[in-house]
């Protein structure tokens, strides 16, 4: 499952939860019960609501920072094929646009202009990886593709009246046989 | 039982005008910016024609106009309430909205008039740097305008400050501070006196940085050698930004803690938990905007550690405090289900649903794939609609009654169902959307994309005829004062 569909999956675990204790108080909300008696038993009930989410909470964060999901900024990565990519109205310079499946990409987004947004969207249109370009500044987005085909670059940061042009493509080529896969 | 209106909040002739003047703006921009924002998506839809220069002048129109009208409303909220603990300037309120109106005129102009089309961000250095678009001309009218709507708030703020200090001497004390590691608390202390004081000091810092980076962009505009640091000006933006629509939530939520206890009929005080809540929120809203900048990835990495951790803590108070209080509230009552108390349950709600997708949009790992998608109007229409804006309006149909059991209309019952639907369709196509990678500002959709654009278009037209019923509900029955109800 990636991970789109996964976020999509919890986001209504959690709004199903939330919809469900909203919509039994007001199916409650007729019954009048004394106050005092009511808190006590909320207030019981919090205690471990809150617990609960300390507890997701720590196990989240560790999950998903534990391996720092951004790469180092300041140096190459080892063994990852290095390409330029520089923002400007309306387009993308690639220094390459073609790749092989396996083999670490390191792209060095930036602008020369105004801030874009340096968004990859594989061959089944779904986007995979992402940073900001920026003027003045260049950000190491590194991604090894799995799948070969057509892949393209959308600006996912509003650059101006012809943003939605901003497009380019690159190709990603089957790994050679008995290679990395 | 307390009284539906209190003594204390029967308005003099020229504060109710004052009040009228907020509200009714508030709706009549909230329903044009609503068609806007219709019009994009059936656009999008390939089911009307917008030429995609117009298409991002709209955008930044709307996008404008439904920060600054949610900002203007909810103030509001916080002047009705907090004017009954500490006595607040009615000449500063005003001048609050004549700001507002002469700021929302130059930004309207330099859209429509000068073709402006930056987005409302404006972000460095986008406004001057169009690739001959539109003028610096027109930018410098848009940032002005947006600088003369900051100066109102700061001086709404400024207002609200020197009468809590004269009451309370500080603004710890008026948020509680001094209970929150033991003594017993006064019960009768006003949470509205809490979430004003929490929101003068996050929103008054916010509104400031606003101003240095809109100051220093118009400089720039006009002395081009004199150049900003792209990544400061980007975190100064979405400093504002993000702690500017917060706080409308903040000031919206006012309304919750004073009006839903007089429709349950049960008393909703501050507590130990509560105070902690809004002290923590007070802290975790000012840090909590490098959230928006994860993608930036040069920014410091415990900065963003810090986004993505702060992220999911400052949803704990929403959820464990405010909403979990709520429906404690409520909970076998006997309730009064009449309009005002059915949209100020939904904005609980709709706030405590709506910062779900936003969490988890925090964590960097997904953000990676989500950021700029629709997945983040998604998730902050689905809290601004459902949340803030049904705050906003149990609020304002508050107003118009008399009585708390007085009955609904049929239209009244109507429009909560159009608006409940509608709201849900709208944002769950925005999310839905959102996980099919759509990105967010296009003017012009890929075929795959089409048919959610199309499904959140019948959606929205919903939701707008939902507020259009609510608008004119309420601004008939404004207009009607002072012979209906005690608030007037």
């Amino acid at each position: 499952m990636d991970t789109q569909h996964l976020v999509w999956g919890i986001t209504l675990i959690g709004i199903g939860i939330i919809a469900a204790a909203f919509l039994y108080v007001v199916a409650r909300s007729g019954m009048p019960l004394e106050y005092a008696s009511v808190q006590k038993k909320a207030y019981g009930i919090r205690r471990w609501f809150f617990w609960t989410l300390v507890l997701l909470g720590i196990g989240t964060a560790y999950g998903t920072l534990v391996e720092f999901p951004i790469p180092d900024q300041r140096g190459s990565s080892a063994g990852a094929r290095v390409v330029d990519a520089v923002g400007k109205q309306w387009s993308w310079e690639l220094s390459a646009n073609q790749f092989t499946a396996g083999v670490p990409v390191e792209f060095r987004v930036t602008s020369s202009d105004v801030n874009h947004g340096f968004g990859i969207y594989d061959p089944n249109g779904r986007l995979i990886a992402q940073t900001q370009a920026m003027p003045g500044f260049t950000n190491h987005l590194v991604h090894t593709f799995t799948q070969p085909g057509k892949y393209r670059v959308l600006c996912l940061e509003y650059c101006g009246l012809v943003h939605h042009n901003m497009v380019a493509e690159f190709e990603v080529l089957a790994a050679p046989q008995g290679g990395k896969s | 039982m307390s009284a539906l209106h209190q003594p204390a909040e029967t308005l003099p002739r020229r504060e109710r005008i004052v009040l009228n003047l907020y509200a009714i703006t508030g709706l009549v921009v909230l329903v044009l910016m609503m068609l806007g924002g219709v019009a994009m998506r059936m656009a999008q839809g390939t089911w009307i024609e917008l030429p995609p220069d117009l298409f991002y002048q709209i955008m930044t129109a709307h996008g404008a106009a439904m920060v600054g009208i949610a900002g203007l409303t909810s103030s509001a909220v916080m002047w009705y309430f907090l004017r009954q603990y500490v006595r607040l300037s009615t000449g500063i309120f005003l001048a609050n909205y004549v700001l507002f109106m002469i700021g929302a005129v130059l930004i309207l102009g330099s859209i429509f008039a000068l073709q402006y089309g930056g987005g409302w961000t404006f972000l460095y250095p986008l406004p001057v740097k169009s690739n001959g678009m539109w003028s610096v001309h027109a930018a410098a009218g848009f940032m002005l305008g947006f600088l003369l709507i900051g100066v109102g708030f700061v001086l709404f703020y400024l207002d609200a400050t020197l009468a809590i200090l004269r009451v309370y001497g500080n603004l710890g004390r008026a948020l509680g501070l001094q209970w929150l590691f033991g003594g017993a608390i006064d019960k009768s202390h006003p949470p509205t006196v809490v979430a004003s004081a929490m929101v003068i000091i996050v929103n008054g810092l916010g509104t400031l940085c606003g101003a240095v980076v809109l100051v220093l962009c118009l400089v720039n505009a006009y002395v081009p050698a004199f150049e900003l640091n792209a990544l400061l000006a980007k975190n100064m933006t979405y400093f504002f930004g993000h702690v500017f629509i917060n706080a409308t939530i903040y000031m919206g939520v006012i309304a919750v803690y004073e009006l839903l206890p007089r429709y349950s009929g049960r008393p909703w005080g501050v507590s130990r938990p509560f105070l902690w809540a809004w002290a923590a929120s007070t802290v975790m809203v000012l840090i909590v905007y490098p959230h928006h900048l994860l993608m930036d990835f040069v920014m410091p990495s415990w900065i963003l550690v810090m986004g993505q951790i702060i992220s999911f803590t400052n949803g704990m108070p929403v959820l464990v405090v405010t909403a979990y209080g709520a429906l404690t509230n409520v909970h076998r009552s006997g309730m009064r289900w009449s309009m005002p108390a059915k949209l100020l349950l939904l904005s609980m709600f709709g706030w405590a649903a709506g910062v779900i997708p936003a969490i988890i949009d925090g964590i960097i790992s997904v953000n990676r794939v989500m950021h700029n998608t629709l997945w983040v109007p998604g998730h902050f229409h689905f809290y601004l609609l459902l949340g803030l804006w049904a705050m906003l309006f149990g609020f304002m149909y508050h107003l118009i009654r008399t009585r708390a059991d007085e009955p609904d209309s049929a239209v009244d019952r109507l429009g909560f169902l159009a608006y409940l639907v509608g709201g849900l369709g709208f944002s769950g196509m925005l999310l839905m959307a959102g996980r099919a990678s759509v990105p967010r500002r296009w003017a012009v959709h890929l075929p795959e994309w089409v048919p959610y654009a199309q499904a959140s278009s019948l959606a929205a037209i919903l939701v707008v005829l939902a507020t259009i019923v609510f608008a004119v509900r309420i601004i008939s029955g404004l207009l009607r004062a002072p012979d209906v109800g005690t608030a007037h």
